[in-house]
């Protein structure tokens, strides 16, 4: 792979309302296995997108929350969450899925991939990449 | 929608022959589909084929073939785990021939 960007991919949508989620999901996947430098932020009701226990039985959807866990093996280690969302939804950290990432210059020592920022980082961080894409 | 007739069951497929109902899925679909590309199921070719269901079971994803590599050789052994042997055994690509007689999606990325 020749180049290799920064992008970052900014949710802010409910998991199953709308396609947003599940299409973002698939466009960080395909980034990450053309080997780019691929961040995620979740922001509003994105934060949702991360809740554990997500059970969809009732509204006929496939339930991808799984598929979060497989982040870590495409190289996705950086879940940014906004504090300020959660905090006005009524989360905490604890209420979101328990995402890891083995890191493979640390002998494999399992790390957390969600980090919680602060509206302020975040807007540092957007600043540091390449491309960004809203979901 | 095409279909493959196997004794005496129809299975519908999309038009690169993946299964469209993961449900649907047997041993006897997945070696059916093998012989329709002039291949024989080996152990080894069953070993990369329940990984991958087993994987998709957990993650709801069929993975990207250097995902799919790097998984391999940590359940399976670095001999296991790259991309001669994989390629050995599956010659259209790993991910791409292993999902489609595992029953699973084409993995995402892959064109």
């Amino acid at each position: 792979m020749s180049t290799v960007k920064k992008f970052l991919f900014l949710n802010r949508k409910a998991p199953y309302g709308t396609i947003y989620a599940l299409e973002s999901l698939e466009v960080v996947l395909i980034s990450a296995a053309f080997e780019q430098d691929v961040s995620m932020a979740f922001v509003d009701d994105g934060v949702y997108q991360l809740l554990k226990g997500q059970k969809t039985d009732g509204i006929g959807m496939k339930n991808f929350s799984p598929t979060y866990s497989a982040l870590g093996d495409y190289d996705v280690t950086k879940l940014y969450v906004e504090k300020e969302s959660l905090e006005e939804r009524g989360l905490t950290v604890d209420d979101l899925m328990d995402l890891k990432w083995e890191d493979e210059d640390d002998d494999w020592a399992e790390k957390d991939s969600i980090v919680v920022v602060s509206a302020a980082e975040l807007a540092d961080i957007m600043e540091q990449q390449e491309v960004i894409l809203s979901f | 929608m095409a279909a493959i007739e196997l004794n005496g069951k129809s299975y519908e497929v999309d038009e690169e022959g993946y299964l469209a109902d993961l449900n649907q899925w047997d041993e006897d679909i997945a070696k059916e589909m093998a012989k329709l590309d002039g291949a024989e199921l080996t152990d080894a070719h069953w070993e990369v084929i329940n990984f991958l269901r087993e994987y998709y079971e957990e993650y709801q994803i069929a993975p990207a073939v250097r995902v799919l590599t790097k998984a391999i050789g940590k359940k399976l052994g670095k001999d296991k785990g790259n991309s001669k042997y994989l390629y050995e055994l599956f010659p259209y690509g790993p991910a791409k021939q292993a999902c489609k007689y595992a029953g699973l999606p084409k993995p995402t990325g892959c064109v």
